[in-house]
């Protein structure tokens, strides 16, 4: 070391300069010698990394996204709607009862790793989720099961290609649900190699086998050759992650991408404006909503997810005395203008929600008149219901952004500055999100927001689940507002139980009709879904599940 | 320096024992948890406590903490709540790529830096100097996050030159070995890899590089202008050395010594991730890992994470101190 002179410092340090600038320049410079494309590779961005890939045991988007192209359910959801159509399962039978579904299973049908799909199969994906003996029950949490399934009570095999499931209770949504990735059908060799591991090593019936995940970068799947619809006309989809939403848009615009998720709103006049790409939007099966907490909830202590003559009625946490005056309620409904927050906050891809769950869902009222805009008649109310000075108030304000809300902040004061203008002072508080979820199904709020996105399509995925007075459990309540009304509880029920759609679709509207006179919300929007695609990618089509199926998609 | 070195490995352990039981507190302290995210909105009280006591959440901390201490010490890190992998196998899957940009960006910000504040220090006043220094000063007050997007839409849309973001063409076939992808591509004497992979370096190493750049360069002006200032360096004049000789071969070495230790910081700081370089350029490095897992409260990630930055920190200063002694044969450690 200590015969380095200063000739050698000064040239070591220039010849690194020269080689490093070299080395910029002529990278730059220099096309990469990308091999020949003889394959239709399709890559896609999302904005996330998936968690795992066993489609039971996954809760969120980013991992959906990738199991939808590998695996299959015994049912699914028509191309762009929400109604089912067969899929792994040829038909089935209802019993009149309405307790026992039996499917008749398709044959010929092979697992990625060339099982054959039979009736041992579709048992194994269901009864791991359910069964708390069975040997593969450990390796998931199943966060679906309890939440959606919990009425089937068991799975059986009839002969090899037939099952029945059995139900402790009739219900309509069921049919819906097994659309879901939740119970899509796994194969049970693949199971048994990969033990614990087999949520990285993923086998499905789907038009794509796995081929890698490096982890935060990709996903590839490619074309299953014995696919029983026939191969697909992509021989690969690379699923990439970029989670900046600019980076994203940036890489579509320079090519390196073919499709991306999630563009910013802010930039739909650029994408417009850009020949090379096209904006695809459809309503999308969410609601965004302001709950105003009716005051009492109850403790689930049997955690049987309704409320016995045992579980009384509680104040909540967060229980403000003007919220149970159903006046008040309709003040804040009338001071709020929705449609100035739709076509400013949401920057017009959404519309306006005068009910709880889309308009393009079964059973959604459509005579009801909405709430207009009209802070006169909000002062009004306000002092019919003794507060003609108004009161102060704390709104409850998401941290991030939801598919069903993008900007919950803006949004909060944009609300803060409807209700200064009826002498409501309101306050904004904000917590980080796990945290916010937590103490919000604990009815510490006096108001807050919230919102929701559909997870099967059927009607009583949003209304019981945000509406109904058995949802009030304190700790884990879906019904934030903490809404209790027997009578619209009674109708949902009812409403779940009856397999005729029209009847069932009366109830439903019903019950919004008693639920818009109350107005423990205020329903604000339903967003749409936005993707991007470069203009010589064909076949996508948007569904209202916001789920993404590559098999129809070409590159021309 | 032997003993010195040993010394300095064993401290280790206590540092490693406090930061990891600051941390385990900090994170169990903040509000949320990490079954709650994990089941979003459609948590059931049921499943809650099934998944609290499957993960031994439902114990007191300090039982918590000692288990995971034990488990630790047999080498296992656990594995993570949200995605079910082995915390050792989700770091593993990030470091190597934290370790590329991070050596790229120091490559870059070290040798630009030291250029820069030799030069500025040397003709001090000059426009040579106030032009660097400004452009220094730029580079410490510039967001990186807006840096990043300037450079991929100059670069990669505009002139189209070089790729927005991600570590290589994923259409070129590549085979991972020690998840060094340069290394791999020059192992497997896989050329169109190789190029790829630089072109995918040289954006976000010139964003994450460009604060330490200025910080370096402001350091090695002020060092070097103090040196310059010393009696040996007035004697060497006198004695009629050229100022060439004066300056690379006397001044410099005296000026490194707080230059290096700057280096070290740096280096350190980056070899922990950087969020925002990481975010714009979807590298998928360590910086994205802890973020997510910390938004997650993905207790057994963050802590895992927390102890290898803590490990790979405590190195790098061991590393630089030891350097001092190369440098400056007037240190010595006993």
């Amino acid at each position: 070391m200590g015969s380095v002179t200063a000739k050698n410092i000064k040239a070591g340090v220039l010849a690194t300069i020269i080689c490093g600038l070299l080395l910029v320049v002529s990278l730059s410079g220099c096309q990469e010698t990308t091999p020949p494309v003889t394959e239709k590779v399709l890559i896609f961005a999302c904005a996330g990394d998936a968690d795992k890939l066993d489609p039971a045991d996954v809760t969120d988007g980013e991992s959906t996204a990738r199991t939808d192209s590998i695996f299959e359910g015994l049912v699914e959801y028509k191309e762009g709607s929400a109604e089912i159509q067969p899929c792994l399962a040829t038909s089935w039978v209802i019993s009149p009862d309405g307790k026992n579904m039996t499917f008749t299973l398709r044959q010929g049908v092979k697992f990625h790793d060339g099982t054959d799909f039979n009736a041992d199969a579709v048992v194994f994906s269901f009864e791991r989720q359910y069964n708390t003996s069975h040997p593969y029950h450990q390796y998931g949490e199943w966060a679906y099961w309890g939440y959606m399934f919990s009425d089937i009570e068991k799975v059986e095999k009839i002969d090899n290609y037939t099952v029945k499931i059995q139900l402790s209770r009739p219900n309509a949504a069921i049919m819906t649900s097994l659309a879901m990735f939740t119970v899509a059908i796994v194969s049970p060799t693949n199971a048994e190699k990969w033990k614990e591991d087999a949520f990285k090593n993923p086998c499905g019936t789907g038009p794509f086998k796995f081929v890698e995940w490096v982890k935060d970068d990709h996903i590839t799947v490619e074309a299953f050759d014995d696919y029983w619809r026939g191969a697909t006309k992509l021989d690969k989809v690379i699923y990439r992650v970029i989670t900046d939403p600019s980076a994203r848009l940036l890489a579509i615009q320079a090519g390196e991408i073919h499709g991306m998720e999630f563009p910013d709103p802010a930039s739909f006049a650029t994408i417009q404006a850009n020949t090379n790409l096209q904006l695809m939007t459809k309503e999308g099966m969410t609601v965004g909503y302001v709950a105003l907490n009716c005051g009492y909830g109850y403790n689930d202590t049997n955690s049987n997810g309704m409320r016995d003559d045992d579980e009384p009625w509680v104040k909540t946490p967060g229980y403000f005395e003007p919220f149970t005056n159903k006046s008040v309620r309709q003040a804040i409904n009338y001071a709020i203008d929705k449609e100035s927050i739709v076509e400013n906050l949401y920057k017009g891809t959404a519309i306006v929600a005068k009910n709880g769950m889309p308009p393009f869902m079964l059973g959604h009222n459509h005579n009801i008149v909405d709430y207009n805009y009209n802070p006169q008649k909000a002062r009004m109310l306000l002092t019919q219901a003794g507060y003609p000075n108004g009161f102060n108030t704390t709104l409850w304000v998401m941290p991030v952004s939801r598919p069903y809300m993008f900007d919950p902040g803006k949004i909060g004061e944009a609300i803060q500055g409807y209700l200064a203008a009826v002498n409501i002072t309101v306050e904004i508080f904000q917590i980080d999100w796990s945290t916010y979820l937590e103490r919000t199904q604990a009815g510490e709020h006096p108001m807050c927001l919230l919102g929701w996105t559909g997870d099967n399509g059927d009607p009583d995925n949003f209304m019981n689940v945000l509406y109904g007075s058995n949802q009030c459990t304190l700790g884990t309540a879906g019904n934030v507002a903490f809404y209790n009304n027997t009578d619209v509880q009674e109708l949902l029920s009812a409403a779940l139980q009856t397999y005729d759609t029209a009847e069932r679709a009366r109830l439903y509207r019903e019950a919004q009709e008693i639920i818009h006179e109350d107005a423990p919300f205020v329903y604000l929007a339903h967003a749409n879904q936005n993707l991007v695609f470069r203009k010589n990618i064909q076949g996508f089509v948007l569904n209202p599940t916001a789920r993404y199926f590559f098999y129809p998609v070409d590159i021309v | 320096m032997k003993w010195y070195i040993i010394k300095r490995l064993l401290q280790i352990i206590p540092v490693i024992l406090g930061v990891t039981l600051i941390a385990f507190a900090l994170i169990h302290l903040a509000p949320g948890d990490p079954v709650r995210t994990m089941l979003g909105q459609h948590a059931t009280q049921q499943e809650i406590d099934e998944i609290r006591t499957k993960y031994g959440l439902d114990q007191p901390l300090y039982v918590q903490y000692f288990i995971w201490l034990s488990d630790v010490i047999r080498g296992d890190l656990g594995r993570s709540i949200l995605t079910r992998e082995h915390v050792t196998t989700e770091i593993a899957a990030r470091f190597p790529n934290t370790i590329e940009l991070s050596i790229a960006a120091m490559m870059f910000a070290t040798i630009i830096g030291v250029v820069a504040g030799i030069i500025s220090a040397t003709k001090q006043y000059s426009i040579a100097d106030y032009s660097m220094m400004g452009i220094a000063l730029f580079g410490i007050s510039m967001p990186v996050f807006w840096l990043g997007i300037m450079l991929m839409m100059i670069f990669g849309v505009f002139l189209g030159w070089l790729p927005i973001g991600g570590r290589i063409d994923l259409l070129i076939p590549f085979s991972r070995i020690t998840g060094f992808m340069v290394v791999d591509s020059i192992i497997t004497g896989n050329g169109a890899a190789l190029i790829s992979v630089l072109r995918h370096l040289i954006l976000p190493a010139i964003a994450l590089g460009t604060i330490p750049m200025a910080i370096i360069a402001r350091t090695t002006r002020s060092s070097m202008l103090e040196v310059l200032r010393q009696d040996f360096i007035r004697t060497e004049r006198a004695k009629g050395l050229s100022e060439r000789k004066v300056i690379y071969k006397h001044a410099i070495r005296n000026a490194l010594v707080p230059v290096v230790t700057v280096i070290g910081l740096n280096f350190g700081l980056l070899l922990s991730g950087a969020i925002l370089t990481e975010t714009v350029f979807s590298w998928p490095g360590v910086g994205r890992l802890v973020v997510d897992a910390v938004y997650a409260r993905d207790y057994p990630l963050v802590i895992g994470c927390i102890l290898v930055f803590a490990l790979v920190f405590v190195i790098v200063n061991l590393i630089t101190d030891i350097l001092y002694t190369y440098i400056d044969p007037r240190i010595h450690y006993e």
